[in-house]
């Protein structure tokens, strides 16, 4: 027996109400740090429709203000979110769809969704599947919503906005510091200075992220020690 | 390339990527997403890339000279609000008001 979808909204919307509060500012820092790249302002939705990641869209603003290449687009947007790899293991067991449900509840796994699916409890008398993907369905459009209101009244402001593209590395000096806070290993980031600045400085500025990530992955298999591509062979 | 199909191709290309990450241990056998050397990176490349992303962001190439004392009050700023408070709007919205205070404010000509 299937309870009306109303049923089991209004369960979701108070779950997820946490992190209405947390998308509409967060979309809207995004959605004004967009305008100012002079797009339309339908693109800052369109992103948060098919793109729906936090860091990863502030990240592509970053690459399209620096004109970087496709491939280098690519590679940044599949290591800033190499985090959701760990995830979906953690969720293997428990998404239990099909179908077009599944692929949606897949695509939809933000670290914010992530923590409500893992956290809060189903409550009785309503599916564990539908209420899932209400909150999935709920949280993108929170975000869609943050991002198109900021893009919108991006382009209505008439202050100066000189500057405001300082929101870049102000994200990533805080995301920074939460990785501190995780992992305690203060080699890690002083070595990401130095082969960063030594790239920018001595190689190539405009290449910089792709070789510094390619050498930071090398430096970290060395330190692992043995032979990595030895290791590799345990895949088969 | 015209700049909305240079936007198009980004758009497709990080809304793949994202897709990929996220789908992908759900594609691939739990043994091998369980791969020791996966793990490694995943736990100690994010620390580096976040550094980088951070090194990669910053627009003034003049790390040397008195034009980057903007970016150096501004990034202090966002440090020391991040470390007291631990609230991400906060740090990251305060630095970047900071930050546009005194780029338009003219005292620090590159």
């Amino acid at each position: 027996m299937k309870q009306p979808f109303s049923e089991v909204l209004k369960p979701a919307f108070r779950a997820s109400i946490p992190v209405l509060f947390g998308y509409i500012p967060l979309g809207t820092a995004f959605g004004v740090l967009f305008s100012e790249l002079g797009y339309h302002w339908l693109y800052a939705s369109l992103m948060g429709l098919v793109i729906f990641a936090g860091a990863g869209q502030f990240l592509a603003v970053g690459l399209l203000a620096n004109h970087a290449g496709l491939a280098e687009i690519f590679i940044a947007s599949l290591l800033i979110n190499i985090r959701h790899l760990f995830y979906g293991i953690s969720l293997l067991s428990c998404l239990k769809t099909r179908g077009w449900r599944r692929w949606y509840q897949i695509f939809g796994l933000t670290d914010e969704t992530f923590s409500l699916l893992t956290s809060i409890n189903v409550p009785d008398g309503i599916a564990p599947d539908r209420f899932h993907l209400a909150i999935t369905a709920l949280n993108h459009g929170y975000w869609i919503l943050g991002c198109t209101l900021g893009a919108w009244i991006g382009n209505q402001i008439s202050f100066s906005t000189v500057g405001i593209e300082f929101t870049l590395p102000a994200l990533f000096m805080v995301l920074a510091i939460e990785q501190y806070r995780a992992i305690r290993r203060p080699a890690l980031f002083v070595a990401a200075v130095a082969i960063g600045l030594a790239v920018m400085l001595l190689i190539s500025r405009e290449h910089m992220l792709l070789i510094s990530i390619l050498m930071a992955i090398s430096l970290l298999l060395m330190a692992k020690g043995g032979r990595p591509w030895q290791r590799l062979r345990t895949f088969s | 390339m015209a700049a909305t199909t240079y936007l198009l191709l980004t758009i497709l290309l990080a809304a793949s990527a994202t897709f990929i990450t996220r789908a992908l241990p759900f594609v691939l056998l739990k043994r091998v997403a369980d791969h020791p050397l996966l793990i490694f990176l995943g736990r100690f490349l994010p620390p580096m890339l976040m550094v980088l992303l951070l090194l990669y962001s910053i627009k003034n190439e003049n790390f040397l000279s008195r034009g980057f004392l903007p970016e150096l009050i501004s990034l202090s700023a966002v440090f020391i609000l991040h470390v007291l408070l631990r609230n991400p709007l906060v740090s990251i919205l305060g630095g970047t008001a900071l930050f546009m205070s005194i780029s338009q404010s003219g005292l620090f000509p590159g």
